[in-house]
């Protein structure tokens, strides 16, 4: 595989603010995300899109963000870990995982987060909480804890 | 260092206090290795070996190097670095042969990570290649094809480990206690039986990464992805020959360890590729293939027991065989297979026990610590084998493990003898039991049972665990007072998830009767900063830490009070203080703020006394020894904290299909400084255990290939694999010279879990297990393994 030599623009709004950025159409929006915009929220547990860490919202779905080469970002809406809290205050689903302990090493979390944000906004979306957040794996809490943050914020919506 | 304080009296230990760790996880903000940027950083890229066993001809690195913007290829014949902690077994990169699937053969640095791939492609190395040794029972019989010929020319720590040069045993732990075969002839029964378990990997959710910049005047910065920054830095200066003042480790926030970056990891290649690349900043992040074979795993066991009972229930005598099958290096595991030796009994009394474990080298990724250090592999077998023990004499499973169970005044296999303070784990065994309905069906399992077509069964086992570390192991703390009172802290262990921080917070403001918002105990490791700390593994950072957070505190307050003194002219004896000032106890409103001693105290005159007021405690670990290398007597164990695991599992007797209904697990942790943190901490546990119960594994093919390296095929367990009702239990019987009582539990929810669930399975559906995991598809083989059919290859093994 040669080094991408030719980029290309692409127009993207992360978080709410516009970017025009010259890129390499099959970069993975991880990349850009992490490298190019430098928001390092969004992890990467595999990059094979088995564990969910670099979950995102894309046009306001879950998405994986090692899967997506930026070219199929073009003019998308994106949030990432980053957007959800504001003027310093943490969203319903962040102080939710705060007060349950739904975090331990931290790397699963923001994927989770945003998997469990969907989930609260959509409750459609799945058939249940383990379903919805299925696609998330974490290997510190055992799960439970983060069940228990998901409900909390579902009393709290 | 327990105080005798009722927990009416406490005021932030033995609560739930929140985490101190959590806010900048939860908005992306906290900074892990993998998300630093330096200026001129490069990447790099690692090349592997496709074979398990084979010379290295030659390696050409010339089309690779041509490539504009690679800045460093290096090879081993290139380094003469040996890496080890125990057993100094492992070069930076192979040096003549490799000795697995997946070891680096060369590295290179450059501009961008996919520059890096591409370059690796281009390296070429003309192999020749080998039969592998593969099967550790084969490999400990066969001299001729040894892994490390040169076995007999590596340093060790000798006190603790004893290789056998001319073979594949890189170590050979002996226990003798009693006289075994007396016991068997005293034995109505003697039962024996062989059970095994595969490689396992880790997986922290956050791959191994180090950036290092080797700079002028051989001053080496390393951040890194680690559990123990001065164990980096003591193996790095070895290896590199560098003095101690030029190696300088930081430890960013890290994404999850479970023993798989206890030791020295991706660091020193990156430090060597950053030496070659002038001293640019050089980041080296596994990819999650090459955590699974670049990167250590769990070591396989097989694992035999010989056991003597009497028709009463008594087990007289035990004969104990462990083959650690450690793969190509051996540096972890031969304190694994120590340390298992010393428990290999479990937490239950055998008066003639003898124990022979083995560390065998194979051409396989190699072995080193995780979570549960050895006690996760042998339990599986062990637990097993305490049932099929039970049923050979026809008696309740539970009533014999109780029976057996260590109690005040037993005696272990290594002569230590149990007090009441040790522990109790037939009380975890009973409130286990109970809290599963032992011994019955409830109504409502029954009528599951009506409806499902499936079979429920109950089981609960038992387990031990010490911390496995140097009998002198140290670790010290330092508080220092900010100019509004609060309390900047400093200690190293690694804060990876575990919550041990929060309890440390918690301890240090009991201690000092200020506010856990008042103490800030800095997350990040720094070896240039913090006092030393040996290594954040084998359940030992909240005994060890505690205590020497409780002697900083202690010392913190007898500096603010002597300077205090002299400010109230009063002797320290006639003070006491309260959240914000230092009183004379009889006349209370003569006082001084904390705030006015922080940093020194100024008279109104302008003269000032005192200074920067610190505190400063250390520990050692009390009464420890070497075990004798011919009986293995001594005294092994800085606190053993019991469990025990009661276990409901429905079984399709048709399909093999099984569900595990409940999980209810009790452990005796002397005190819960933090409840719901240690509740997150078992439950944790509890799930990792159940992966490795019921999918988890390496597959390899006939040449030593590893043929899962990744999570489609070598699945954890998801939110869907959680049990429906799962339960955490606390029991509180003091250790003596724990904080506050407290013992560690970071490993123990995963021992035994295993055990537990294989024998339930057993007993709802007759299907006998003996090697780990346990899939449906297995549970169908072991009911039909009386039939003439060959099982698939390829299998997990």
């Amino acid at each position: 595989m040669k080094e991408p030599v030719k980029e290309q623009t692409v127009e993207l709004t992360v978080n709410g603010d516009n970017y025009e950025i010259n890129v390499h159409p099959l970069k993975r929006l991880l990349d850009v995300l992490r490298e190019d915009l430098k928001l390092t929220g969004t992890k990467e547990g595999c990059g094979e899109g088995e564990c969910g860490a670099c979950t995102i919202h894309f046009d306001g779905e879950p998405a994986l963000a090692c899967m997506i080469p930026v070219c199929q970002a073009d003019g998308a809406e994106i949030t990432t870990i980053e957007g959800l809290s504001s003027d310093g205050r943490l969203s319903l689903v962040q102080e939710a995982f705060h007060q349950e302990g739904g975090t331990q090493c931290g790397i699963c979390t923001p994927g989770m987060i945003m998997s469990a944000t969907y989930y609260i906004d959509n409750p459609d979306s799945a058939e249940n909480m383990r379903e919805a957040l299925a696609g998330n794996q974490c290997r510190c809490t055992g799960y439970k804890r983060i069940f228990d943050s998901v409900e909390e914020a579902f009393k709290n919506k | 260092m327990r105080e005798d304080t009722p927990q009416e009296e406490l005021n932030y230990v033995g609560k739930g206090t929140e985490r101190v760790d959590t806010t900048e996880k939860l908005t992306g903000k906290a900074k892990y290795t993998g998300d630093l940027r330096m200026p001129g950083m490069l990447h790099a890229a690692v090349k592997r070996s496709p074979h398990a066993r084979a010379k290295i001809n030659n390696i050409d690195t010339s089309d690779a190097e041509a490539i504009p913007g690679v800045h460093a290829v290096v090879t081993g014949k290139e380094f003469d670095y040996k890496l080890g902690l125990y057993l100094v077994d492992k070069d930076v990169l192979a040096r003549e042969r490799v000795r697995h699937h997946g070891e680096a053969v060369a590295a290179v640095a450059a501009e961008s990570p996919g520059l890096a791939e591409q370059a690796v492609k281009k390296i070429d190395v003309d192999y020749e290649v080998e039969e592998p040794v593969l099967d550790a029972l084969e490999a400990i019989e066969d001299d001729d094809k040894l892994v490390h010929p040169e076995l007999d020319d590596y340093d060790y720590f000798e006190p603790a480990f004893s290789p056998q040069p001319g073979t594949n045993v890189a170590n050979h732990t002996k226990i003798r206690k009693g006289d075994v075969e007396q016991g068997f002839e005293e034995a109505d029964h003697v039962i024996e039986r062989e059970y095994t378990n595969p490689n396992v990997q880790h997986v922290p959710m956050e791959t191994h990464v180090a950036v290092a910049s080797w700079k002028e005047q051989d001053e080496l910065d390393v951040h890194t992805s680690c559990q123990s920054p001065f164990t980096v830095r003591n193996l790095l200066c070895v290896a590199f020959d560098l003095p101690h003042t030029n190696v300088h480790v930081e430890v960013p926030y890290v994404g999850g360890g479970f023993g798989g970056k206890a030791g020295i990891g991706v660091e020193p290649l990156a430090a060597c590729l950053s030496k070659k690349a002038n001293g640019r900043p050089v980041k080296l992040e596994a990819s999650r293939e090459e955590e699974f074979s670049l990167l250590p795993c769990r070591s396989g066991l097989t694992y035999r027991i010989k056991s003597g009972v009497t028709e009463d229930g008594d087990l007289v005598a035990q004969k104990m065989t462990m083959f650690w099958d450690s793969g190509a290096y051996a540096d972890y595991a031969v304190n694994v297979t120590r340390a298992s030796a010393y428990s290999a009994s479990g937490p239950y009394e055998i008066p003639n026990a003898h124990v022979d474990a083995y560390t065998i080298y194979t051409n396989k990724p190699y072995g080193t610590a995780y979570r549960g250090f050895g006690h996760v592999e042998f339990s599986w077998g062990l637990e097993r084998h305490m049932d099929l023990l039970a049923e050979t004499i026809d008696m309740d499973p539970l009533e014999f493990r109780k029976q057996n169970a260590l109690k005040p005044g037993s005696i272990t296999i290594t002569g230590e003898k149990i007090v009441e303070n040790t522990g109790n784990v037939t009380k975890c065994m009973e409130v286990a039991a109970e809290a599963i309905n032992y011994g019955e069906l409830t109504p409502e399992e029954k009528k599951r049972q009506e409806e499902t077509g499936m079979k429920i069964a109950k089981s609960v086992s038992a387990l031990h665990k010490a911390p496995a570390m140097p009998s002198f192991t140290a670790t010290a703390a330092e508080l220092r007072m900010n100019e509004d009172g609060s309390i900047n802290a400093d200690l190293s262990l690694t804060e990876y998830g575990q919550g041990t921080y929060t309890a440390l917070t918690q301890i240090i403001a009991e201690e000092l009767g200020f506010p856990p918002e008042r103490i800030n105990l800095s997350i990040k490791g720094d070896t240039d900063k913090a006092p030393y700390d040996w290594q954040t593994v084998a359940s030992k950072g909240l005994l060890m830490s505690g205590n020497a957070c409780i002697k900083a505190a202690r010392d913190l307050l007898e500096k603010a009070y002597q300077d205090a003194s002299e400010v109230l002219r009063a002797d320290p004896c006639d003070l006491d203080h309260n959240e914000n000032e230092i009183y004379i106890k009889h006349h209370p409103e003569e006082s001084v703020t904390f705030s006015e001693l922080a940093v020194g105290y100024a008279y109104p005159t302008g003269e000032g006394i005192g200074g920067p007021i610190i505190g400063v405690g250390r520990y050692m670990a009390q009464g420890l020894t070497n075990l004798d290398k011919e009986t293995g007597q001594g005294e092994p164990a800085l606190d053993w904290t019991y469990g025990s695991h009661g276990v409901v599992v429905e079984v399709n007797e048709i399909t093999g299909e099984f569900n595990i209904l409940k999980v209810a697990s009790a452990f005796d942790v002397g005190k819960a400084i933090n409840p719901a943190n240690i509740r997150g901490q078992v439950i944790g546990g509890l799930i990792q255990g159940l992966g490795t119960t019921i999918c988890e594994g390496y597959a390899y093919d006939d040449e030593g290939h590893l043929l899962n390296p990744s999570f489609t095929d070598n699945k954890i367990p998801t939110s869907m694999d959680v049990p429906e009702e799962i339960e955490g239990i606390v029991i509180e019987t003091p250790q003596i010279d724990g904080p506050y009582g407290a013992r560690g539990v970071g490993e123990h929810p995963m021992i035994a879990l295993c055990g537990a669930i294989g024998n339930a399975i057993y007993y709802a559906a007759g299907a006998d297990l003996t090697h780990m995991p346990i899939r449906s598809e297995d549970v169908w083989w072991a009911l039909h393994k009386d039939e003439d059919r060959d099982r698939p290859r390829y299998s997990i093994c």
